[in-house]
């Protein structure tokens, strides 16, 4: 018997740290699935490299921190950071973007600010982020969809990968990518979007980043971890409720010139930041109420951005620049203590 | 996902294992043998400790006081069964340190030969001053832990107009079924005892809040209630820490106590249900609070129940009688796995405020590694406070107290609901109570430099006062010299004027 004077509770609830981070990467695994299904073999094997960059990365700065790595290494965080930043890579991007993207994520996205739980900037994120302004080219060739029976074999697979052999690859624009060289040829939106199918968007059979085109498989994923409490409903909910708002306001006004909500909550990278980047436990306020301004701020951004920024796509920005304000908004935004009113003051004394 | 509105009336909390179905549905034990000995420790109540009015070897009869209360808020302790004082000396507590304290030591003579009873003959006819002054004498506190006096609370409570007299029957704790048991075998005097503290406070009504994991005490109860219109009885969810008062006050009736109030402010006054039963045995049977029904429970105990133990009896006896493992015991806990306290031995008496003892083996207590915090905020949704746990442990883990305490520290109640379901293993409660204690530490320091400074003040104005004192009368002996000295001036002169004439 220990005789260590040690505070209660006594007893510990069961999930632990590396259980959420294995459930989140549970939840992601039908996109993922998906991803590699329709773009097929080097979908999967950029994923691969990816994953194993990210926990190499980890392992080295983990021993330069003199830090203990196994508990670390096993704990997941590492290979979810990878994992979301594979899923941003356009499925055919040279082997060396997702190391890249991985050391952006891992060194300067989380170890540099002291590891797990310190970083300000959501590091899968950082890493898209950096990737796109350092490599517009590579980030944003995007391959027709070529399914893994029907594309190319293995071999010539690990050739598109990591011989950057893309020679007879078929590409085109994604939808906000379209849109945005639509406008600039003066053209309507009705003429740009005339082979818009909205749903085999909802499916995900289109062109668009490895893991961010099937808005259902993503959203089932989000809607478990919602039922399983890994993440909360306010995040989400007011991220998408305010680009659905903003786009139906604008799209009513101007049908012609705006997207509708469903073209918007179907494109790009929305869903999934919207129930796995911008739901990020390290980078998102803590009260209910802070993460509803933070998620309808993620949406407002996302939507101005995309309307009359330079960029097709924004989410990325949107959220770097919500992480930027997570510490104002958790200074501002308390829970109000009980017997006190939110300022802090007691409550008047007042027989009822 | 489904709580997408969350009832305002209920904040935080959690829902740990219960582990209460192991003692429920089993009778309290009467039957623990006599002990040889009975520790009674003079000190089991918030105040100040009572004064022994016995010495050692002096014959008691059960019941019979043993310490007076002294000062506006103690209460006196008595014999818990007949015998003679062996000793008085300082004995370990019943606490995390074990660091001794004043103890009466009465050696049983196994007789339980009672002091002659004063009963009165329709309690309920009293004056509710006399109720009250019963109820002290009794020695009766708060059974659910906290131990204030019972008696001064109904004092409070006469004076300040009192609309609802709130019964805690939450028992929130998990493995506790004390209260759960009691309600069960004991609901009308638990009802009788309602009554005299409502004519003891003068107030019209009661409301019983009994967690809806209770169901066959809250029919017990309801049964018991039905002649008496003003009693009612609810049930509440089950969620810890529901047995906070605050929160079980929030959910019944939606209002707060200010956070620098006490609950008769707001016209309410809140007791718990073991207390209840104490005042019905202290009035209408004459009997000190000499006993209490507490929970023996916990992984590595063989009989797990509830026991009606006598005060003072070493919690070592009474895990023999409920056939605990000591070899599998990796924890003992005096109350419940959320907020009871470690006991660093088993050979420490029974006191007022302990409501179980929990056997625990290493499995019911596993200490997984510290992980850092991953800001998931599960802390911020499970305090039922509205307190930021991982802001605060972490101004804390800076030494930055005082940003500590503007973030709510000092509204704390130490629940361990942020603890349970952190993911990372943080000990939150840990941190803040290392901070409590260093600002009480800090608070004392403050205290006593400030006494110092005020001494030093004081001695330099005196001195101060002594030097103008002595410069005014060398000046007035010197004024006084010199006038003396002009007077015969004056006088030599006149004399020569005269002599001169």
């Amino acid at each position: 018997m220990s005789i260590k004077p040690i505070s209660g509770p006594h007893v510990l609830a069961v999930r632990r740290i590396d259980e959420i981070m294995r459930m989140v990467i549970l939840a992601l695994l039908p996109a993922t699935f998906w991803g590699v299904l329709i773009f097929g073999w080097p979908a999967l094997l950029l994923t691969a490299t990816t994953l194993a960059s990210a926990l190499v990365f980890e392992a080295i700065c983990l021993k330069m921190r003199g830090v203990a790595a196994k508990p670390y290494l096993s704990d997941g965080s590492a290979l979810l950071t990878g994992l979301l930043v594979a899923l941003s890579l356009p499925p055919w991007a040279p082997w060396w973007i997702g190391v890249v993207g991985a050391a952006i994520a891992i060194v300067l996205g989380k170890q540099v600010y002291g590891g797990l739980g310190q970083n300000l900037f959501n590091p899968a994120m950082l890493a898209r982020v950096a990737l796109l302004i350092s490599f517009p080219i590579e980030m944003t060739t995007w391959v027709e969809v070529k399914p893994l029976l029907i594309g190319p074999g293995l071999i010539d697979s690990v050739s598109i990968t990591f011989g950057g052999n893309t020679a007879d690859a078929v590409t085109g624009a994604t939808t906000l990518g379209l849109v945005k060289t639509g406008f600039s040829l003066n053209q309507t939106l009705t003429d740009i979007l005339n082979n818009y199918n909205g749903l085999l968007a909802f499916i995900g059979w289109e062109r668009g980043s490895l893991g961010e085109t099937s808005s259902i498989l993503i959203l089932l994923g989000g809607l478990w971890l919602m039922r399983e409490g890994v993440i909360r409903w306010h995040i989400p909910v007011s991220l998408l409720a305010t680009v659905t708002v903003l786009s139906l306001l604008f799209h009513w006004a101007n049908p012609q010139h705006y997207l509708s909500p469903w073209v918007h909550l179907n494109s790009g990278a929305l869903m999934l930041v919207a129930f796995f980047i911008a739901t990020d436990y390290v980078t998102s306020p803590n009260t209910p109420l802070g993460q509803m301004v933070f998620g309808a701020g993620c949406g407002l951004l996302t939507f101005i951005i995309r309307s009359w920024g330079v960029y097709p796509e924004s989410t990325g920005f949107a959220i770097l620049l919500m992480n930027a304000v997570t510490p104002l908004i958790d200074h501002y935004i308390r829970p109000r203590i009980y017997g006190r009113y939110r300022n802090g003051k007691p409550l008047d004394i007042s027989h009822p | 996902m489904l709580a997408l509105f969350e009832n305002p009336r209920l904040r935080g909390g959690i829902h740990a294992e219960e582990h209460k179905a192991e003692t429920s549905a089993k009778p309290i034990a009467t039957n623990l043998p006599l002990p040889k000995k009975l520790y009674i420790p003079v000190q089991q109540h918030v105040g100040k400790p009572a004064e022994p009015v016995v010495k050692v070897g002096d014959k008691v009869l059960k019941g019979q006081l043993l310490a007076h209360s002294q000062g506006t808020i103690s209460a006196p302790v008595h014999a818990p069964s007949s015998g003679s004082i062996l000793d008085v000396l300082d004995f370990p507590a019943p606490h995390p340190s074990a660091l001794p304290i004043r103890t009466i030591v009465i050696g049983t003579d196994g007789l339980e030969q009672w002091r002659t009873l004063d009963i009165p003959s329709d309690p309920l006819q009293l004056e509710p001053e006399d109720i009250c002054k019963r109820v002290g004498d009794a020695g009766v506190v708060g059974l659910g832990g906290a131990v204030f006096p019972s008696a001064v609370k109904l004092g409070l409570g006469r004076k300040n107009k009192i609309h609802t007299l709130l019964i805690n029957a939450g028992e929130c704790e998990p493995y506790l079924t004390c209260d759960d048991r009691l309600m069960q075998e004991r609901a009308e005097e638990i009802v009788a005892g309602i009554r005299l503290m409502l004519r003891g406070m003068n107030a019209p009504q009661a409301t019983i809040g009994i967690e809806d994991n209770k169901p066959v005490a809250y029919q017990a109860m309801l049964q018991a209630c039905r002649p008496y219109a003003n009693i009612t009885v609810v049930q509440v969810p089950t969620r810890y820490p529901m047995g906070w008062d605050r929160q079980m006050l929030r959910y019944l009736t939606g209002w707060e106590i200010p956070a620098d109030g006490r609950a008769t402010d707001i016209g309410v006054v809140i007791h718990n249900v073991a207390t209840a039963h104490a005042v019905y045995r202290a009035v209408c049977l004459g009997q000190p609070l000499i006993s209490r029904v507490l929970t023996v429970s916990g992984g590595a105990v063989g009989k797990p129940q509830n026991v009606d133990v006598l005060i003072g009896t070493l919690m070592s006896h009474i895990l023999k009688f409920c056939k605990v493992d000591m070899t599998k015991t990796a924890r003992i806990i005096m109350g419940g796995p959320m907020m009871g306290d470690a006991l660093p031995l088993a050979d420490v008496p029974v006191v007022k405020a302990c409501n179980g003892v929990l056997a625990l083996t290493a499995d019911d207590i596993e200490l997984p590694d510290v992980k850092p915090c991953i800001r998931c905020s599960s802390c911020v949704t499970a305090c039922p406070v509205g307190l930021l746990p991982l802001e605060m442990a972490s101004r804390i883990k800076a030494n930055q107290l005082d940003a500590a305490v503007d973030l709510g520290l000092k509204d704390c109640i130490n629940c361990g609901s942020c603890s349970y379901v952190c993911p990372s293993n943080i000990p939150l409660v840990h941190y803040f109570k290392f901070a409590s204690g260093e600002l009480f530490k800090r608070q004392q320091m403050e205290h006593k430099s400030e006494q110092t400074k005020r001494l030093i003040d004081d001695r330099n104005q005196r001195m101060e006062r002594i030097r103008l004192e002595a410069e005014a009368e060398a000046q007035r002996v010197a004024e006084a010299r010199a006038a003396r000295a002009a007077a015969a001036a004056q006088a030599k002169a006149l004399t020569s004027i005269e002599e001169q004439a």
